[in-house]
């Protein structure tokens, strides 16, 4: 499988002085879900952060280190970071639908984009929707605002948001940690479906969903990289005695 | 012994609330008293000829339309100036400005305009508009010096307002491509429009019942037709209501208050279309 993403020896520290990622390398693979997960504080959203540079938004004091996305060092400044934010979805712990309708929440980042016609944005709606399992449940109230949704349709809502641009990669950071298991099921199921056409970067709100989604896994600790590896082995053979302890419930 | 410290706390607590209560109602007392007592006095006064008609016997008979009307051009005028700049101030004082020694001065200085006695605005409005910049005593100089006076309310009640919109929508509409301009236009300023309204009006309608800041540089004495263009001095009706009250010898009390009356009722009327944005707004919003 080819690689999409490439990490090489990233560092990063914020204006406080906190250490966030230590010399972090690990390589994506393309059309697969990729886990990142560990206690908190390990580095995990700060990588995910980092990925589509909304870092940029937070003070960071230094960073070395390059990230490659296609062969591209995404992190130069040069890099066109609306056009990688547009190729690099997020999904956030806590759904965020913006005030207004559920069909104004989908078009928004394509209307930023450009496209004003109406057939392409309600296609994109419809097909986007079907992508996150969430048409059959909204496809009569579109107009309605989002707000109104549960909250589990609401984090569905945000995925089609994100899927609506037609990204490449897609980071999502605890997506699940608010829902129920019902929509937490319907949310992974999603993944298992994207993966075919996305990249999957996943920061799991428990040892047992990373478990569940990995094709690969990272264990993050402190800032540093533990342990990589392909996620069957991962969960039943770990190599590094600080992943076992972490993922058999030692410390965490 | 333990019973009669409960019976004492309850009875403490009891004295207590009723106190603070009291104190409540009390605060409603002058505001109402005041708003009755200028209705009863002045409303016999008005008429369609005093709403539209000019002041004639030495303004001791006939109507204050050239007060209202210019009372109007002031606070128009003020809005001209102070919401543009008042609004794009907090923009950039709530989504652009870290914390600067450059941010902290603006702030500073924002925080003691509003402290500034409104007669010293009036004296410096005197000195830039009028006199230094030639302005004469007009609606263009008092508009000016109103403008300033109301700018810190319009700043910090829009600056509020744009700070109340929630962080994740920023973050949010920035992960979707938006660049931050677009997310200010299409969120932020969309959600806090309300609040920034509201502040405009309660800024606007203190403008429009200051007298001390148009004292020297656009209210007039007595003008025998209406302003016809930015460049002319005006009636207003706060400084009328000075002059029938003070300068004017045998005045028909009748009058005074009629004319206060016409200027609690505009006052009101803004706070009014204010509250009901506001309430509007509350009810539809969606976080």
């Amino acid at each position: 499988m080819v690689d999409k993403i490439v990490i090489e020896n990233l560092s990063l520290q914020y204006a406080d002085g906190v250490e966030s990622l230590r010399d972090v390398s690990l390589s994506v693979r393309q059309n697969a879900v990729t886990v990142l997960f560990g206690p908190a504080g390990g580095g995990k959203s700060t990588l995910l952060r980092c990925l589509n540079r909304l870092n940029d938004l937070t003070e960071v004091k230094a960073s070395a280190g390059r990230i490659m996305i296609d062969g591209k060092n995404i992190l130069d400044s040069k890099t066109d970071v609306i056009a990688l934010r547009r190729k690099v979805g997020m999904v956030f712990a806590r759904p965020v639908p913006l005030p207004m309708s559920i069909r104004e929440n989908l078009t928004y980042g394509l209307e930023l984009a450009g496209e004003k016609r109406r057939s392409k944005l309600d296609e994109a709606v419809e097909r986007s929707l079907k992508l996150a399992a969430i048409w059959e449940e909204v496809h009569n109230r579109l107009d309605d605002p989002a707000i109104a949704l549960s909250g589990g349709q609401q984090q569905r809502i945000c995925l089609a948001r994100v899927l609506a641009l037609q990204p490449e990669i897609i980071l999502l950071d605890e997506p699940t940690s608010g829902l129920d298991p019902i929509s937490t099921g319907k949310v992974e199921a999603a993944l298992v479906e994207l993966k075919k056409e996305y990249t999957i970067i996943l920061v799991p709100h428990s040892v047992q969903q990373a478990a569940r989604t990995a094709d690969y896994a990272a264990f993050f600790l402190q800032g540093e990289l533990i342990e990589y590896g392909e996620g069957k082995s991962f969960f039943t053979a770990p190599k590094e005695k600080r992943t076992e302890d972490y993922i058999t419930g030692r410390f965490g | 012994m333990k019973n009669i410290f409960t019976v004492n706390r309850h009875l403490t607590q009891r004295l207590g609330f009723t106190a603070i209560t009291l104190m409540a109602v009390a605060t409603v007392i002058p505001i109402i008293a005041v708003v009755i007592y200028i209705f009863a006095q002045g409303f016999p006064a008005i008429s369609v000829e005093f709403i539209s008609g000019f002041p004639h016997d030495g303004m001791r008979a006939g109507g204050i339309l050239p007060a209202i009307i210019g009372t109007l051009y002031l606070t128009i005028g003020t809005a001209i100036f102070s919401v543009p700049l008042g609004i794009a101030a907090a923009i950039y004082l709530s989504e652009y400005a870290s914390d600067t020694p450059l941010t902290r001065t603006i702030r500073i200085a924002i925080i003691n305009l509003a402290g500034i006695p409104s007669v010293v605005y009036g004296l410096f409005g005197l000195g830039l508009f009028v006199l230094f910049l030639k302005f004469g005593t007009s609606i263009l100089a008092a508009s000016l010096t109103l403008s300033i006076m109301t700018l810190p309310v319009i700043i910090s009640t829009a600056e509020e307002s744009l700070r109340s919109v929630p962080q994740a929508f920023r973050t949010v509409s920035i992960s979707l491509g938006a660049t931050r301009w677009q997310t200010i236009r299409r969120i932020v300023l969309k959600e806090a429009l309300p609040g920034i309204l509201t502040g405009v009006i309660l800024g606007l309608e203190r403008a429009a019942g200051e007298t001390a800041p148009i004292l020297f540089t656009g209210a007039a004495f007595f003008l025998p037709r209406l302003p016809g263009s930015p460049l002319d001095a005006t009636m207003a009706l706060p400084y009328h209501l000075f002059v029938i009250s003070t300068q004017v010898p045998e005045m028909p009390l009748q009058i005074q208050y009629g004319t206060a009356l016409v200027l609690l009722a505009f006052v009101l009327t803004m706070n009014l279309i204010a509250t009901v944005i506001r309430s509007r707004a509350r009810a539809k919003r969606q976080w």
